[in-house]
């Protein structure tokens, strides 16, 4: 009996205490910035995509949500020509993200994405190509990679020393 | 004049009360709940949610209103029906204040036991003519524990008749002026509130219609109209009790400074508020430790304090 009435004076207090509840949609959670949300395509520093259409994140996808279309323009530099995430489909794991060499794409604390249509889920390039940077400011891979396009060619790049001209080699 | 005035308004005011509670608590339950679990309970659907009373009666307004076809229709419509015509007539001898009662009658006490003890058939005859096996077996259930926590409810209660000497309601709560019988009487008290909550089907013995339960017991096959005619027959049935524990236990109406009708349904609401904390804190009693507990512990309880209250009423008269 005793505890039985232990159990009420505990409950009772609970009256006095603060509630949890957070009254969605005035107040929101908070989010951090590593958050697995919605997926974005994002731009480097000097404004060009970073996307190099490499197409590992759509083969480390485990439910194959992300297709793309590798293109060149007319400077060398690889792009995609195409880019679509189905996100009936996606689960916002992440993987896509840890397996980009350029960081360009990139999960972000935004989950509100309710639609009536399923097919307005398929988001296109334009849908997913943001202007800003997103979660890692300052980095182009063009800067640091050895690849050579216009405007940087082979050695130009940061810590990088320039191509050994083998035939000054020669005895 | 005045006679007819009070044969009609009274009853119509207090029908009206307990129909507009019972309306209420739907939102109220769940608020005082919430409250208790650290929680908001209804708040959108109208102001301070109280528009989710509304919502639900409407919500149960409009659902299909369908009989089994394998169903024994006269009875299945007329189960329902009992559960809220018993309850309603317990609320016919409890006096609220000095002069506001439906009937004064001498017998008050009695009369209230008689009419909760009606109340079994409609969870009998719910369960029987539902046709269905689990039906049949939450409404044995429930039956069972209804009429055993009867037992000791009247004899909870008569250890309250002892003091007062008398079965009106009325009389039982002007003896309460020096001392609430809550104080001498707390044993009695204990009993009569588990009974009551075991009568009416409350957590945490609310076995026979748990949702979880024997896929929600003997009203299994309700819908709509009668469903809501259980579901609100509860909060008829929390009411009473707490009315008739307010007036046995709680001296009623009497009180300093507020008038007494407002003494009475400030208890009221308290003790309603008490059961609610009961629903939100206590986890359901199986079925063998229900009977077990009504027959060995709160019956011979109930019959020792009966005994003991007899010798000192006899030994200390007055």
């Amino acid at each position: 009996m005793f505890s039985i009435l232990r159990t009420l004076w505990t409950v009772f207090l609970h009256a006095f205490r603060r509630r949890e509840t957070v009254q969605y949609p005035e107040e929101r959670p908070y989010l951090a910035p590593r958050w697995r949300g919605r997926i974005i395509l994002s731009r480097d520093p000097d404004g060009g995509e970073r996307c190099v259409a490499c197409h590992l994140c759509s083969v480390v996808c485990p439910v194959a949500c992300i297709a793309l279309q590798a293109t060149e323009d007319k400077h060398g530099r690889r792009y995609p020509e195409w880019f679509r995430i189905n996100f009936s489909r996606c689960i916002f794991c992440g993987l896509c993200e840890e397996a980009c060499p350029t960081y360009a794409i990139q999960l972000t604390p935004d989950f509100e994405m309710g639609e009536f249509v399923r097919k307005n889920l398929v988001y296109e390039k334009e849908d997913l190509l943001i202007s800003g940077v997103g979660k890692y400011p300052g980095y182009n891979f063009y800067r640091v990679a050895g690849l050579a396009i216009k405007g940087k060619d082979k050695g130009e790049a940061e810590n990088e020393q320039p191509p050994v001209d083998v035939r000054s080699l020669m005895p | 004049m005045s006679n007819i005035i009070t044969i009609l308004v009274i009853p119509l005011a207090i029908w009206l009360a307990v129909l507009s509670l019972a309306a209420g608590l739907i939102w109220g339950e769940r608020r005082l709940l919430a409250l208790f679990q650290d929680r908001y309970g209804p708040n959108r659907c109208g102001p301070l949610g109280l528009g989710q009373s509304v919502a639900d009666v409407v919500k149960l307004f409009f659902k299909e209103d369908w009989v089994p076809p394998f169903a024994e229709k006269p009875v299945f419509v007329l189960a329902p029906a009992i559960v809220v015509v018993t309850t309603l007539m317990g609320f016919v001898v409890v006096a609220m204040a000095p002069g506001i009662v439906i009937a004064d009658l001498n017998v008050g006490l009695l009369f209230f036991l008689a009419v909760s003890s009606l109340g079994v058939y409609s969870i009998v005859l719910a369960g029987w003519s539902s046709n269905n096996k689990y039906s049949l077996v939450g409404a044995m259930r429930a039956a069972a524990q209804m009429v055993s926590y009867e037992v000791f409810m009247g004899l909870a209660l008569m250890g309250v008749v002892l003091m007062a000497g008398s079965f009106n309601l009325a009389d039982i709560v002007e003896a309460q002026r020096r001392l609430w019988f809550c104080v001498p009487q707390a044993v009695g008290l204990v009993i009569f509130l588990i009974a009551g909550l075991a009568e009416t089907r409350r957590i945490p013995f609310d076995l026979p219609e748990a949702e979880g339960e024997l896929v929600a017991g003997y009203h299994a096959e309700y819908s709509g109209m009668k469903f809501a005619m259980f579901f609100v027959g509860e909060y008829f049935g929390l009411t009473l009790i707490s009315a008739l524990a307010v007036t046995l236990f709680f001296g009623g109406w009497l009180g300093p400074g507020l008038p007494a009708l407002a003494w009475f349904i400030l208890k009221t609401l308290l003790l309603i508020a008490f059961f609610i904390l009961v629903r939100g804190s206590l986890p359901r009693f199986r079925y063998d430790q229900l009977m077990a507990l009504g027959w060995k512990v709160c019956l011979p309880l109930a019959l020792v304090n009966l005994a003991v209250t007899g010798a000192l009423v006899l030994a200390f008269p007055g």
